[in-house]
């Protein structure tokens, strides 16, 4: 099907696009890469007035570092992320869960920031974003905001994005030495979306489990974190058994939904059984 | 109306469009490429599959606006030459000597998307091909000869083909044989 016609701005600048958005009317959306957003206009589930869209805000590519942090640029593309060097060093578990991402032609196309500001609970890079305690920074008419990760997630396809509002950065922390992380997704055929996933970050000292950082995708109508696994692993010793023990608590919390591919018991057993997989893996057992 | 210039298979043009316009629609209807299909409605089989600036993306999901300025190529560009002298992309010919299609219909974005892998990936393991084209669907071959195809193109375009005992279309299933002959 053909989308519902639009007025179409193509901004060079994020002051530009801020204007191009406040300018457009009462329903615009912002186009990214596009990988969703076009195929529900031609499903007609989406027909905005005006489409504002940022492919040629150079300003919003590429990845940096500053300090102990990396700033992903919200328009960085998922083709980008897997070439980059930067992340190639400091963010595995970006890399991993963005290998996984669609197809190919998906993700020349697609982008890191408009995949977390799509927010949809089964998409990869939310679940990332949020074990890393990304930072997420949002422009706007009357300046800048720095929200962090768990609030970032509001609900099902929602942010705390306000009306007038854009994504332009995410800044996640490097993890260097000691670290190591895996994202262990589940789904039944090729492109298809996670029917659980599990982003595991975890640190190592001398023999024991420092700091482990869990993100668990489609287990609810937001991105979760698995708290009471993470708690169980800080300062055990790196076995099977313990790794075993923590992960049997990952669907703590969750409410995840029935749909034709799982229902939610099967869920929580995905859940900890995808967790105990990603935190071995990610420990080197 | 939105004026865009593009370069399509090597020609210049300067048309407008809609916004809404999908770049599989301007290059079908407005310049006559039908060599590029669609397959779907839901971006997921891959058949429309063109290179943008060089890189594979699906035309359905792609507006043609956003196209201004930029370098398509389709199945119809790449081979050289015009006509009865044409030379078929090493690609198109694998499909062809590997029988990598039946109905046809996937594989313009099937050669597209295999190119794009072969340039990033010149010799893909049997796995690494099924996974570079996990974003084109084929709905009659069982993906067998199509493996073999883009393993064949790229061997020859590496310049590696040998007698590989391997380089050959898969067998015809022996047990139709029987009845396609007494069909005959």
């Amino acid at each position: 099907m053909i989308p519902a016609p639009f007025a179409y701005a193509r901004p060079t600048t994020v002051e530009e696009a801020l204007q191009a958005i406040a300018d457009g009317g009462e329903d615009v959306k912002v186009l990214a890469g596009g990988q969703s957003l076009i195929p529900v206009m031609r499903l007609r589930l989406a027909a905005p007035e005006t489409l504002v869209d940022l492919t040629r805000v150079a300003e919003l590519r590429g990845v940096r570092e500053e300090g102990d942090e990396l700033v992903i640029g919200a328009m960085t593309t998922h083709a980008d992320v897997l070439t980059d060097p930067l992340l190639a060093q400091y963010g595995q578990l970006i890399v991993q869960a963005t290998e996984t991402v669609a197809d190919r032609q998906v993700r020349r196309r697609g982008t890191f920031g408009g995949a977390l500001a799509h927010a949809d609970p089964a998409g990869d890079l939310p679940a990332v974003a949020l074990a890393l305690d990304a930072e997420f920074v949002l422009a706007g008419p009357g300046g800048r905001r720095t929200v962090p990760a768990a609030e970032f997630f509001v609900d099902y396809l929602t942010t705390t994005l306000e009306e007038g509002e854009l994504l332009v950065e995410i800044r996640v922390p490097k993890l260097g030495e000691g670290w190591g992380v895996r994202y262990e997704k589940f789904n039944r055929v090729a492109q298809a979306w996670s029917i659980v996933a599990v982003a595991a970050a975890v640190r190592r000292e001398d023999g024991r489990i420092a700091e482990a950082r869990i993100g668990l995708t489609n287990m609810g109508p937001t991105p979760l974190r698995a708290s009471a696994t993470e708690a169980a692993l800080v300062g055990v010793d790196v076995s099977m058994e313990t790794v075993t023990a923590a992960a049997a608590q990952a669907a703590e919390g969750t409410s995840p939904s029935n749909d034709l591919n799982a229902q939610a018991d099967y869920r929580q057993h995905l859940a900890q059984v995808l967790t105990r997989r990603a935190v071995a893996a990610a420990v080197g057992l | 109306m939105t004026q865009i210039n593009v370069r399509v298979d090597g020609a210049s043009y300067t048309d407008d469009v809609e916004p809404r316009t999908l770049l599989v629609h301007y290059l079908r209807e407005q310049l006559g490429k039908v060599g590029t299909v669609v397959g779907c409605d839901t971006s997921n089989c891959g058949a429309c599959t063109v290179h943008l600036d060089g890189q594979a993306v699906k035309s359905c999901t792609v507006f043609a606006v956003q196209a201004d300025g930029c370098q398509v190529t389709t199945i119809e560009g790449v081979a050289t030459g015009e006509g009865e002298s044409a030379t078929l992309h090493p690609v198109q010919r694998a499909f062809h000597e590997m029988h990598g299609l039946q109905c046809g219909f996937c594989t313009p974005g099937m050669i597209m998307a295999s190119i794009d892998l072969l340039k990033e990936n010149p010799d893909p393991s049997d796995e690494e091909v099924r996974e570079g084209i996990e974003g084109n669907l084929c709905r009659c071959t069982g993906y067998q000869n199509i493996v073999r195809a883009v393993r064949q193109a790229a061997a020859e375009m590496s310049g590696t083909a040998a007698d590989d005992p391997q380089a050959q279309p898969a067998a015809v299933d022996t047990a139709a044989t029987e009845h396609v002959a007494a069909q005959a």
